[in-house]
């Protein structure tokens, strides 16, 4: 009892000094999801890339902290930013007003459109709601794609993913007719082999703000108005001196951020 | 249950005074407690009828999709574990290897690792499915779920079906073999009366384990219950769709226990005294 007991005080103390140390370095925790690509995506030998672990690294950098990167499943990613797993979410998340009542967001980051693909020999037309009557269409869940096909495809079965990779499978081997997704995953989904089945339709029009927000922006858990503030002044940072373009035209043939806000 | 009950050793005397590990038990038991109260004060508090409202109905219509995903293929699974048990207790060297090969594979693999080869795997094959007229029935993710839990649960039905037949002494065999009954006969009229009581509490077990292992199904985009779940927490970003649905799972799991040990009253009276 008395040896256990010890064994605790010495194992808390040791504890509470790397707590202390940590604090001293301030690292910034950062999660992202690793199944977006070009965004995030976690590489067959387990590492990070993508647009969002560049400009979270650069970001950093501006700060001059250092960042660790966590991979966590979308579906509980929010949940996971709360329970203190890390300290800010780096993985293309739009700014949504539902998410804004669990976390805050810094400015976007990047803005890019939503659009639809479908298999190559596909006699749809367009994307309106009466284009698409009847037909299936596969949207990640827990994304402004989803909350916006579910809402305006009524007419249509929307069937809901884990994530992007599930969906692009599915319209691959025919399951489905279309799927929605931002459009710069769908044009690097065509781009690769198992998307050589498919095309892009179009971009739904209009996208309303109230669905798909602002952009991506960085989630941080609510009240740390001190990072918000960090995270805003380093992403005009980057934009300024050129750091973001160079990452930027790395990944995209155009300017992914999108109207000046 | 067993004839021999009246026989059994009596219960070592019961400890007197507060040994530490009684205190323990009862620290933990008032921890346990402590978090059920915690849970339901948290619903309590947290009662909000607008999700109940909204989000209700999809947890009922998922609840029946749950309810005939298991139990569509609970019964193709006893459909198919007949000859499959039949292979294992085969002299025949190929057929029980086989029927060996079959729930060693199944019995040996995640459900999920399954389901995702059935849903995904065979989504591949979709060319040479659809030449052989089958990609109508594996397009639908609900067949998919259908067919990789029933192939599942065959082996696990099939080895609770071995067991308790193997469980019947052989005496009972050669008995009826001596009184001129051919093995059909006597499989039907003594062995499987017998061999059903031992299953009865495994067949629970095993039913108990499917309705839960079902959730599984939500992420090849089945709305089971978990999957409508999975839904209203993405739109709520509310733990409460968590853990209602954990309470409709702990309700389904209690009714099929109390449904299973009613059953085993009723069909071992013959064996209290």
């Amino acid at each position: 009892m008395r040896i256990s007991l010890r064994i605790a005080l010495a194992a808390s103390a040791a504890l509470l000094t790397l707590g202390v140390a940590q604090a001293q370095e301030k690292t910034l925790r950062i999660g992202t999801e690793g199944a977006y690509p070009p965004f995030n995506n976690l590489t067959a030998d387990g590492q990070l890339v993508g647009f969002d672990i560049d400009i979270a690294k650069a970001l950093c950098d501006e700060m001059k902290v250092k960042c660790t990167f966590v991979a966590q499943d979308w579906d509980g990613i929010i949940p996971a930013l709360q329970a203190g797993k890390f300290d800010a979410i780096v993985a293309s998340m739009s700014i949504t007003p539902e998410r804004m009542e669990k976390v805050d967001f810094s400015h976007k980051y990047y803005n890019t459109p939503s659009a639809l693909a479908v298999p190559k020999d596909s006699t749809l037309k367009g994307v309106t709601k009466e284009d698409l009557a009847g037909k299936t269409i596969g949207v990640a869940t827990t994304t402004t794609h989803f909350n916006y096909a579910s809402k305006t495809y009524t007419d249509s079965t929307v069937k809901g993913y884990p994530s992007s990779p599930e969906e692009q499978a599915d319209l691959a081997n025919g399951r489905l007719d279309a799927i929605e997704d931002d459009i710069v995953v769908l044009q690097q989904f065509l781009d690769s082999p198992d998307g050589a089945c498919c095309k892009i339709l179009g971009q739904p029009s209009p996208q309303p703000v109230e669905i798909f927000g602002p952009g991506a922006g960085i989630a941080v858990r609510k009240g740390e108005t001190d990072l918000v503030n960090k995270l805003n002044s380093a992403i005009d940072a980057i934009r300024a001196n050129g750091k973001y373009k160079e990452i930027n035209d790395k990944y995209f043939k155009f300017d992914v951020y999108g109207a000046e806000s | 249950m067993s004839a021999t009950a009246t026989m059994v050793e009596r219960p070592p005397p019961r400890a007197r005074g507060w040994p530490r590990r009684r205190i323990a038990g009862y620290a933990l038991v008032c921890l346990w407690i402590l978090f059920g109260i915690g849970i339901v004060s948290y619903l309590f508090l947290a009662w909000n009828p607008e999700f109940f409202a909204k989000y209700a109905p999809a947890y009922l219509r998922g609840l029946g999709v749950t309810l005939s995903l298991v139990s569509i293929s609970m019964v193709l699974g006893a459909i198919l574990s007949v000859p499959v048990a039949y292979g294992r207790m085969s002299k025949n060297r190929i057929l029980s290897g086989l029927a060996y090969c079959y729930v060693y594979f199944f019995r040996g693999t995640p459900l999920l690792v399954q389901t995702y080869l059935v849903y995904y795997g065979l989504g591949s094959f979709r060319v040479e499915l659809q030449s052989v007229g089958l990609w109508d029935f594996f397009k639908d993710a609900f067949n998919c779920g259908v067919f990789a839990f029933a192939l599942n649960t065959a082996a696990y039905q099939a080895e609770i079906l071995r067991g308790a037949i193997e469980s019947v002494p052989r005496g009972q065999w050669e008995g009826a073999a001596s009184l001129g009954l051919h093995k059909l006969q006597t499989l039907r009229k003594i062995i499987l009366p017998q061999a059903l009581i031992v299953a009865l509490r495994p067949y629970g077990n095993e039913l108990i384990l499917m309705v839960k292992a079902s959730a599984i199904v939500a992420i090849i985009t089945v709305y089971d219950l978990m999957g409508n779940a999975k839904l209203a927490f993405a739109n709520s970003f509310d733990i409460q769709a968590y853990i209602w649905v954990a309470l409709v799972y702990l309700v389904m799991v209690e009714i099929l226990r109390h449904g299973v040990e009613w059953i085993e009253r009723r069909i071992t009276v013959h064996l209290k005294r």
